[in-house]
C-alpha cells in the first residue's frame, strides 16, 4: 500500500476515535461540549512527553495520555456538570481555551507556541486499526449496556431520568470521562503519527469540527459518526479543489440539517444488515406502487 | 499607571457592553445564547470597512450602514434558523448547534469570499490623545466612551419606560402567557435581534477603529458572553456592569502580570462565578441553573 493512502487511512482512524467520543457526549447524553480539543491536546502532549523526555514504550505513553485526559475530566466535570446547558459549553470551552494558553505559557516544558517537535512515530497502520476496532466495540458495548440506556434516558429528559432514580449526575460524569479518554486517545496517537504538534492544532475550530461531524452523521447514532468522519476526512483529500470551502460547506451542512432534518444522516438508527434490509424493501415497495400507478 | 489602566479597562469594557447587552436580551427571550453573535458583530465591521474604505463612503455614513447591516444579518438568523428549531420544539442544545454552524459560515465566507487578512480602518477619527495631568485618553476612546454611554442609557429608557420594553419584559418572563395576552412575540423577538445585532454591529466597528478586522475577531465576543453570565445570564443591566468588570480586569492582568495569562484569568473568573454565584450579580432564576 502505498504511503499516501496509508496516511489517508490512519488519519480517518484518528478521527473516527476522537469522533466517537463527542457521539457518547453529544449525541447519546446531550452534552454539548467545546473541550474536547482540550482533551487531544493534553492526550498528544502527555504522550509525547512521555515517549521523549522518559522513553516510555509507545503503549504506556498511550495509556498515559489517555489517564491524564480522564484525571482532568473527573476534575472539570465535578466543577460544571451540575450547570445547565450553556454554562456548561462557556465552561467546556473556556477549558479548552485554557488548555491552550497553558500549553503556550509553559515553554520550557511543551515548546510554547512554536510547537513540540521530535516525537519519534511510532503510530502505524496496524496500532490505528486495532484502536479504531477497539474504541468502536467499546463504545457499542457501553451503550447497549445498562449504562448506555441511562444515558440515552439522560438525552431524552433529564427530569424523567432523575425521577426514575438514574444518578444523572454520575451519568453524565461517566459520559464525559469516556469522552475525554477517546479525545486523549485519538491525541496521543495523532502526536505519534505526525512527530511534531502545536497548541494551534487544538484549537476551538477543533472542537467545532468534532461536534459538526457528530451533527451531520446523525445525533445518536454512531455508524452515522463513523460514516461521516470518513467522508469528512476523504472529502478534501479526494476533492482538492474544495478543501479551501471546506469549513464553510461544513457550516452551511449544520445550519441545514439542525433546521431541516435535526436527525443527521442516520438520527437514532445504526447501519445494520437489517436497516440495509428494511431499506432495500422500502426501495422495491415503492417501485412496485410506481408500476401499479402506471 | 493605575488609572490610565482604568481608563483603558473602561474602554475595552465598553465595546464588550454593546455585545454582551445583545447577549442579554437574546437571552432573556429564547433561553440559549446565540454564539453567531460575535460573528455578527464582525461581519458590521467588515461592512462598514468596505463602505469607508472601498466605496469611500463617509464614516458617519458607514457606521450606519454597518449598524443596519448587522441588525439584518442578526434577524435572517433568526428568520431562518432559529425561528424553525423554535417551532419544532428541539431541545435548546440544537438552538446552540445552529448558532455554531452560523458561526463557522460566517468566519468561512469571509475568508473564502474576502480573504483572512488583517485590515485596519483608514484614520477617520484621529490618532491623537489627549493629556489629562498624567493620564492619555485616546480621541477614539472617548468617542467610544460616548457612544456607548448614549446607547446604553437609550436601550436602558427603552427597556423600562416603553411600550417595547414592557412587551419584552412580559415575554422574557413568560412567553406563553405575553402571548395570551396579545403580544405578537415573532415581531418582538424580530425587533430584539434588529436591537442586538446593530449594537453587535457598534460594538464591531468600535473594535475595528481600535485594532483591526480580521475573520476571528467575533470571538472576543466570548468575553462579552462571559460578561453577560458574570453579571447574570438575561438581565442586561448585569451585562453593562459584567463586561466593564471583565474589561478592566483584562488590562489589569496585561499590564501588571502578564498578558500571556490574560484568557486564563478571565476563564478562571467564569468557572469561580459559576461556582461561587451560578445567577451571576443580577441573576434571577437559580433552579433550573444548579
Amino acid at each position: 500500500m502505498s504511503g499516501y493512502v496509508e496516511g489517508v487511512i490512519i488519519l480517518i482512524g484518528i478521527n473516527i476515535i476522537a469522533v466517537l467520543g463527542v457521539s457518547i457526549l453529544t449525541g447519546f447524553t446531550r452534552l454539548f461540549s467545546f473541550g474536547n480539543a482540550g482533551f487531544m491536546a493534553i492526550g498528544a502532549y502527555t504522550s509525547a512527553i512521555l515517549t521523549t523526555k522518559f522513553n516510555m514504550p509507545f503503549i504506556i505513553s498511550l495509556l498515559g495520555g489517555m489517564f491524564v485526559a480522564a484525571l482532568i475530566s473527573l476534575a472539570l466535570g465535578k466543577l460544571t456538570l451540575g450547570l445547565k446547558g450553556d454554562y456548561f459549553l462557556i465552561t467546556t470551552l473556556g477549558f479548552g481555551e485554557c488548555t491552550r494558553v497553558l500549553i503556550e505559557f509553559l515553554d520550557p516544558i511543551t515548546g510554547g507556541a512554536r510547537g513540540y517537535a521530535g516525537i519519534p512515530q511510532k503510530t502505524t497502520l496496524f496500532i490505528v486499526l486495532i484502536s479504531v476496532v477497539l474504541a468502536i466495540t467499546v463504545a457499542r458495548n457501553l451503550l447497549n449496556s445498562k449504562y448506555g440506556r441511562n444515558l440515552k434516558a439522560i438525552r431524552e429528559q433529564e427530569i424523567a431520568a432523575d425521577a426514575v432514580g438514574i444518578d444523572t449526575a454520575r451519568f453524565k460524569q461517566l459520559s464525559f470521562t469516556v469522552s475525554a479518554v477517546y479525545a486523549g486517545w485519538a491525541g496521543a496517537l495523532f502526536a505519534h503519527y505526525y512527530m511534531f504538534i502545536t497548541p494551534v492544532m487544538f484549537n476551538l475550530d477543533k472542537s467545532s469540527e468534532l461536534t459538526i461531524t457528530v451533527v451531520i452523521g446523525g445525533l445518536g447514532s454512531l455508524t452515522g459518526s463513523i460514516i461521516a468522519t470518513t467522508v469528512l476526512t476523504l472529502l478534501p483529500e479526494v476533492l482538492r479543489s474544495v478543501a479551501n470551502y471546506r469549513m464553510l460547506f461544513y457550516g452551511i451542512a449544520v445550519v441545514l440539517i439542525i433546521t431541516l432534518r435535526p436527525n443527521g444522516l442516520m438520527g437514532y438508527k445504526e447501519l445494520s444488515a437489517s436497516w440495509i434490509k428494511n431499506l432495500l424493501l422500502q426501495i422495491r415497495r415503492m417501485f412496485r406502487c410506481r408500476k401499479e400507478v402506471a | 499607571m493605575f488609572i490610565q489602566q482604568l481608563v483603558n479597562g473602561v474602554s475595552i469594557g465598553g465595546i464588550y457592553a454593546l455585545m454582551a447587552t445583545g447577549y442579554a436580551l437574546i437571552y432573556s427571550l429564547l433561553g440559549f445564547s446565540n454564539w453567531a453573535h460575535g460573528d455578527v458583530a464582525m461581519l458590521g465591521a467588515y461592512i462598514g470597512f468596505l463602505c469607508v474604505a472601498t466605496v469611500r463612503m463617509p464614516f458617519w455614513l458607514s457606521a450606519l450602514t454597518a449598524l443596519l447591516g448587522a441588525g439584518v444579518i442578526s434577524i435572517l438568523n433568526e428568520r431562518l434558523a432559529y425561528r424553525r428549531i423554535r417551532r419544532n420544539n428541539a431541545p435548546t442544545m440544537f438552538l446552540m448547534i445552529a448558532a455554531m454552524g452560523l458561526s463557522v459560515t460566517f468566519q468561512n465566507m469571509v475568508i473564502v469570499f474576502l480573504g483572512p487578512k488583517f485590515r485596519t480602518y483608514p484614520p477617520v477619527i484621529p490618532v491623537k490623545a489627549i493629556s489629562l495631568g498624567s493620564i492619555k485618553i485616546g480621541v477614539l476612546d472617548i468617542f467610544s466612551m460616548a457612544f456607548v454611554i448614549i446607547a446604553m442609557s437609550l436601550l436602558e429608557l427603552l427597556i423600562t419606560k416603553t411600550k417595547f420594553g414592557l412587551a419584552i419584559r412580559a415575554a422574557s418572563s413568560n412567553m406563553i402567557t405575553a402571548s395570551l395576552m396579545g403580544i405578537n412575540i415573532d415581531f418582538y423577538i424580530t425587533l430584539v435581534f434588529l436591537l442586538a445585532g446593530s449594537f453587535a454591529g457598534a460594538g464591531g466597528v468600535l473594535l475595528g477603529l481600535k485594532y483591526t478586522v480580521y475573520p476571528q475577531m467575533g470571538n472576543v465576543s466570548l468575553k462579552a458572553f462571559i460578561a453577560s453570565v458574570f453579571g447574570g445570564l438575561g438581565s442586561v443591566r448585569g451585562a453593562i456592569v459584567g463586561a466593564f468588570i471583565i474589561g478592566i480586569m483584562e488590562v489589569f492582568v496585561s499590564g501588571f502580570i502578564t498578558s500571556g495569562l490574560r484568557d486564563l484569568f478571565t476563564f478562571g473568573l467564569l468557572i469561580a462565578i459559576l461556582l461561587i454565584k451560578p445567577s451571576g450579580l443580577f441573576g434571577i432564576d437559580i433552579q433550573d441553573k444548579a
